[in-house]
């Protein structure tokens, strides 16, 4: 396919083989001042499956959004089978064989699956003809691709590997012949991850094409035929997949060499921090998502938890941060916390030594309509430094503290008066983990720390938790990431439906054991290493 | 109290519970598709006034209805555009046409009647009459069953029957036609309904246009067959007390016909026995015109169950980026 | 990312558009009733602004509404609609009437200061049980609040006509308030210090302590601790919860300062005008708090300009109601307008605006 320049310009070749299922020539989108897509030009070989890689902010979602109708190109065509196609709206890219299967569903959670499938292709004015023909056709659909849901549960009933085929099964009862999946595998285990690209596979062999955007490397590798890397809004590159490497992927990702991995010493663990015996945590709806955890963290170390999203990490983070109540013992620096009443707060636990990171920021970690001096004392407003009187605040101190701690962790912009939705998501972070770390807390929290960040200011946060843990605190960490955790922890804790399937040294173990784990494989399972 | 009485009591209950039944249906539609309505009340009244004037011009109470829907559709169509199409507070938005109902019904009335904001009174063809069923008034004598049948289920105008036969209409629309199935996925999720190619703002839109027909037909029936003519301010809070049996039904139409019919019960009861004697103590009138809020606020506190709201509701549609 | 436009525009320029938008309207429903909208507006002037009588009403009504609009306002920061101003005020007139009835003062500025705290903590009251519903039970406020005035009204009545009636008497109101408890006006005030102002209106000193609590509202919001805690739980309560910050504790003392505020409004109204309790003491300034609240964009010094206006509007109307045939009832759709166009249609106007903004940015290339 196309050759790369260091210039990202795509060097254009004559169509040869067999005919594009879908092609792009020259897509251009700009939002205001931003240029999202820059003359994007890709073609995509029918029945084969086609990865799209690139950082946050590279420009996968607009392309994404504008092959499904959402948005309009400002120049360039699209064109579906050799046929110059416009796509004004979904309806046109429905009917154009387009389906797309998004990274937050677009299910109804409390219809069944077949009102899902049927929403918005009901053929009739009554209910009770669509849903038999769904009923019918879910059922050929099933036995041909392996795509098992039963019709009649209701979404919110069904877990989210059962989710994603519904979302599938809508594009297919459409008819789709192009399939677009955006970040797939987020919310996945390994196991239904595996799966999914079965069913990819089948779709492929059925002559379907499939379109798989994502960020991880490793899917790209292991699934994909070609792969198209995008940067800041241009098609840097496009490769056959068994023509590249992981580290040709990444370095045109970025336009640099990648330090895919964090420098740092063995740990020196001390005291014991933090204690956990049999913490079991419950949800709004009384189920229980922590069934009995107890792990210990000493100074000097970062305990990382693995496992896939909703497994019970961000319900840990909660009772740990005061967010959430709890039973059991939890014993900071010998001292037990309370888990369940008064003291079981925000503001209790930063004042006995635990800081948080949150794992979003945007939802929990920051106002986003505060500046960033405003958010630099949330969570912190009732520190003596930031009070002028017992009834007043001193904004003035806190404007100063917020410039000197932006300076240190290389916020940009500087300017501690920006509101906090004008900074990028790197920066954004940064200003988190700059409050939190700053406090000098015992334990650090921290969530998802580099989720829609860019590489700068991945490398800066991974070098500041580790500086952190160097100067003697214990940190937990928690991430989806498996690289992550592999790379920055001392001990990692694999967690699966509410409980630690195993605590393991990264020196010492796998990818796959790990992962093995987090599919709720438990030590008997280590024999298939 | 009497059979008689027990009789005549329901049988007001039944006139006062369908101004509430039709503006709780019309709120249900308009929050059911994401669009919360506290505006109930300001519709009624601009239908009110607008039917009880036309009525009271034309002599027609048919052109009297149509006037109601009319100025109901209007007020919604305003609630629509600030809602839907700005994206605005939907709660100011339904404060605003509450205070705009209130005052320029007034003003419209004065300057067109010179009557202190009243409509004149209605009489004969432009008022909804009473409707005797068939052989009503043949089994009237029949023991029990004769007087139910003749004061309780006949006698009543055709709004009533119409708001009755909503119910189970309005079930069947929502939940065994295309229509309401979109209609009910854009309160929950509206991206599920805008990715699978259908408008969102359509289907709200027409949402918020069933909801100004059905306070059309209330504040219409307030003025031409409840009463014979508009006063100012007369629908004295009901489109709150709607709105509350709305959450009561948790937004469904057989339960709303139960809520409406409490309510309608409760009002019956204050207008019939004033200041109650109940020989230990004395119950203002006071107590019993408030008790409806009362109520509504102890239904509010969630002691009867937990009411789920649509999951989307209130929050405009922006495209996600 | 760049700001739309910048912060005078959002803050001043939009509001007054809206307000221009209203206007218009209103003029056009003036035509439309047979009237001249001009000769309109210069009767409203004359009548409110053109002389201290004039001033003096409008002051009076001003204070009415810096107070309702204040109590609004603070509720919004947390993200809270209390639209119970009106039975808050109500509950407030109560408390007043009972400490100038029933507590012999020997000055009136005693007299005040009881009836300042009794305003507070009845319009406090009023607010504290829909609070706690809101916080603890997730009942929707704004039900509540209605619900309440509703609630308040037949209370007053109660109280009115069965038990602070003396005896003899047919009007559902008060006995008399003892001459002692009557505040100064504000002519004898602005006499102190050689300032000429007409005797005859309404206007009284609680003028005085409306202003001073715009100045302690904007020092509560921006300054301090709870201030901070407020506006972070109205932006997000998650987030809040993660911050430490107590949703019930906010939820309920923001409530209670909100009612407490709309309650001192009874201390004009009552105690400074009418000198007793009566039915319509409140007469719709709990709503006007909230219309006064948008157009002042939720900031003291937004709502003491957008009070006045609105008190303009109110003496406007009854010089209009008396020499026209213009029913009071005009200033109520106005009303509602303002609330529309700078509640509701909000974005009808910033849009545009900010079009021209971006529009004026780009020019010069």
């Amino acid at each position: 396919m196309g050759a790369q320049s260091e210039s990202g310009r795509q060097a254009t070749a004559a169509p040869i083989g067999p005919p594009c299922a879908i092609e792009l020539r020259g897509i251009s989108k700009a939002f205001g001042p931003v240029q999202a897509n820059k003359d994007i030009s890709i073609q995509v070989v029918r029945g084969t499956i086609h990865g799209i890689i690139g950082e946050n902010g590279a420009g996968k979602s607009t392309l994404m959004s504008i092959l499904y109708g959402f948005y309009r190109a400002d120049e360039g065509e699209i064109l579906i089978g050799g046929k110059p196609t416009a796509i004004p709206d979904s309806q046109s890219a429905i009917r154009a064989g387009i389906g797309m299967v998004f990274q937050h569903f677009k299910l109804v959670q409390n219809f069944t699956v077949l009102e899902n499938v049927i929403l918005g292709a009901e053929a009739g004015a009554l209910l009770a003809g669509p849903l038999a023909r769904a009923r019918q056709v879910l059922g050929d659909l099933a036995l041909e691709y392996e795509l098992d849901v039963d019709p009649d549960a209701r979404v919110e009933d069904l877990s989210v590997g059962h989710q994603q085929r519904v979302e599938i099964l809508k594009a297919l009862y459409r008819q789709a012949d192009i399939l677009i999946l955006d970040e797939p595998t987020g919310v996945l285990t390994p196991d239904e991850a595996d799966h999914l690209f079965r069913i990819l596979r089948g779709l492929k062999e059925q002559g379907k094409t499939v379109i798989l955007i994502t960020h991880k490397l490793h899917e790209i590798m292991d699934a994909t035929d070609s792969v198209s890397v995008m940067r800041r809004g241009t098609m840097v590159a496009t490769l056959a997949t068994r023509d590249t490497s992981p580290e040709q992927l990444a370095e045109l990702m970025v336009g640099r060499k990648v330090l895919l991995e964090v420098e740092k010493g063995p740990a020196q663990p001390g005291r014991l921090v933090l204690d956990i015996e049999n913490l079991r945590v419950r949800d709004d709806q009384n189920v229980e998502r922590l069934k009995g955890i107890s792990f210990q963290i000493r100074a000097g170390e970062i305990l990382g938890i693995a496992g896939v999203a909703g497994n019970g990490q961000s319900e840990l983070l909660e009772v740990l941060g005061g967010i959430a109540y709890g039973t059991g013992v939890v014993r900071l620096n010998g001292t037990s916390l309370d888990l369940t009443g008064h003291h079981s707060d925000g503001q209790s636990r930063r004042a006995q030594g635990i800081a948080h990171v949150p794992e979003d920021r945007q939802d929990l970690g920051l106002i986003m309509d505060f500046t960033a001096w405003e958010n630099m004392a949330f969570g912190y407003h009732n520190a003596p430094e930031y009070q002028r009187s017992w009834l007043l605040m001193d904004n003035d101190a806190i404007r100063a503290d917020c410039a000197r701690k932006m300076a240190r962790f290389d916020v940009r912009p500087p300017n501690p008066a920006l509101a906090a939705r004008s900074f990028s998501g790197g920066n954004q972070q940064k200003l988190v983990v700059a409050r939190e770390i700053e406090r000098n807390p015992d334990l650090l929290l921290i969530g998802q720390p580099t989720r829609g960040v860019d590489i700068g200011a991945i490398e800066f946060i991974h070098r500041q938790i580790v500086a952190l843990r160097d100067a003697g605190k214990a940190i937990l960490l928690v991430s989806v990431e498996l690289d992550e955790i592999m790379s920055l922890a001392d001990r990692i804790a694999v967690m699966f439906d509410g409980r630690i399937m195993g605590i393991r040294d990264p020196a010492t173990t796998s990818e796959r054991e790990l992962g093995l784990l987090m599919a709720g494989m438990g030590e008997e399972a280590k024999g298939a290493q | 109290m009497d059979f008689a009485s027990i009789i005549q009591v329901l049988d007001s209950a039944v006139r006062l519970a369908t101004p509430l039944l039709l503006a709780c249906l019309a709120g249900l539609f308009s929050e059911r598709s994401g669009i919360f309505d506290i505006g109930l009340e300001g519709k009624m009244l601009v239908a009110a006034f607008a039917s009880g004037a036309a009525a009271a011009v034309s002599g027609s109470v048919w052109l009297g209805l149509a006037a109601g829907i009319g100025a109901s559709m209007l007020f919604a169509g305003i609630h629509g555009l600030a809602s839907i199409t700005f994206r605005g507070n939907q709660l100011i938005s339904g404060v605003a046409i509450n205070f705009l109902a209130s005052g320029i019904t007034v003003l419209l009335g004065q300057y067109w009647f010179g009557l202190g904001g009243r409509t004149p009174a209605l009489e004969g063809a432009a008022r909804f009459e009473p409707i005797t069923l068939p052989f009503a008034a043949a089994l009237q004598d029949v023991p029990v069953l004769g007087p139910v049948y003749y004061e309780l289920i006949s006698g009543h105008s055709i709004l009533v029957y119409l708001a009755l036969a909503l119910v189970p209409g309005s079930a069947w629309l929502l939940y065994r036609t295309r229509f309401g199935l979109r209609l009910r996925a854009v309160g929950e999720n509206p991206a599920a309904v805008d990715t699978a190619g259908v408008s969102v703002l359509g289907l709200r839109f027409a949402a918020v246009a069933i909801a100004g027909i059905l306070c059309g037909l209330a504040g219409a029936y307030l003025s031409t067959a409840l009463s014979a003519g508009f006063g100012r301010e007369m629908t004295a809070g009901k489109g709150f007390i709607a709105l509350a049996a709305l959450i009561f039904a948790k937004w469904r139409p057989w339960y709303a016909l139960m809520a409406c019919g409490l309510f309608g019960l409760l009002e019956a009861i204050a207008i019939r026995y004033q200041n109650i004697d109940l020989g230990v103590m004395m119950i203002p009138v006071q107590f019993t015109q408030a008790l409806p809020y009362i109520l509504t606020v102890v239904i509010l506190a969630g002691f009867v169950g937990k009411a789920i709201p649509p999951r989307a509701g209130g929050q405009p549609y922006v495209k996600e980026r | 990312m760049m700001e739309k436009m910048p912060a005078w525009a959002d803050a001043l320029l939009v509001p007054l558009i809206s307000l221009l938008i209203a206007f218009v309207i209103s003029g056009l429903v003036i035509f439309a009733i047979g009237e001249n909208p001009a000769d309109a507006m210069k009767l409203m002037v004359t009548g409110a602004l053109g002389s201290t009588y004039g001033w003096g009403y409008t002051l009076y009504y001003a204070t009415n509404f810096i107070f309702t609009g204040l109590a609004v306002s603070v509720a919004f920061h947390a993200s809270l609609f209390n639209i119970g101003g009106e039975g808050q005020a109500t509950l407030g007139g109560l408390g007043v009437a009972l400490v100038c009835l029933l507590i012999p003062w020997p000055h009136w500025s005693l007299a005040l200061l009881g009836a300042v705290v009794a305003a507070a903590a009845f319009g406090a009251a009023w607010a504290a049980l829909p609070a706690w519903l809101q916080a603890k039970r997730g009942s929707h406020i704004v039900i509540t609040t209605i619900m309440f005035n509703f609630i308040a009204g037949a209370l007053l009545n109660y109280l009115l006509v069965n038990v602070l009636r003396p005896k003899g008497s047919m009007d559902p109101a008060s006995a008399r308030f003892p001459d002692v408890t009557n505040l100064p006006g504000l002519d004898q005030v602005l006499g102190q210090v050689g300032i000429p102002f007409s005797k005859g209106t309404p206007v009284n000193i609680s003028v005085l302590i409306a202003v001073a609590a715009c100045g302690l509202v904007w020092a509560l919001i921006w300054r301090t601790r709870l201030g901070y805690q407020i506006r972070a739980f109205g932006k997000s309560e998650k987030a809040a919860i993660y911050a430490g910050i107590n949703p019930v504790r906010i939820t309920m003392v923001v409530m209670l300062i909100s009612g407490a505020l709309a309650g001192l409004m009874a201390v004009n109204a009552v105690q400074g005008e009418a000198n007793r309790l009566l039915l319509n003491s409140v007469e719709g300034a709990g709503f006007i708090g909230i219309a006064v609240a948008l157009m002042g964009r939720n900031h003291p010094f937004g709502v003491f300009l957008a009070a006045i206006l609105f008190g303009f509007l109110y003496q406007g109307g009854a010089e209009l109601a008396l020499w026209t045939k213009i029913p009071r009832d005009l200033i109520v759709v106005i009303q509602a307008l303002v609330i529309l166009f700078t509640g509701a249609l909000d974005d009808m106007v910033r849009r545009p605006v900010e079009q021209v903004f971006l529009l004026l940015r780009k020019g010069p290339r």
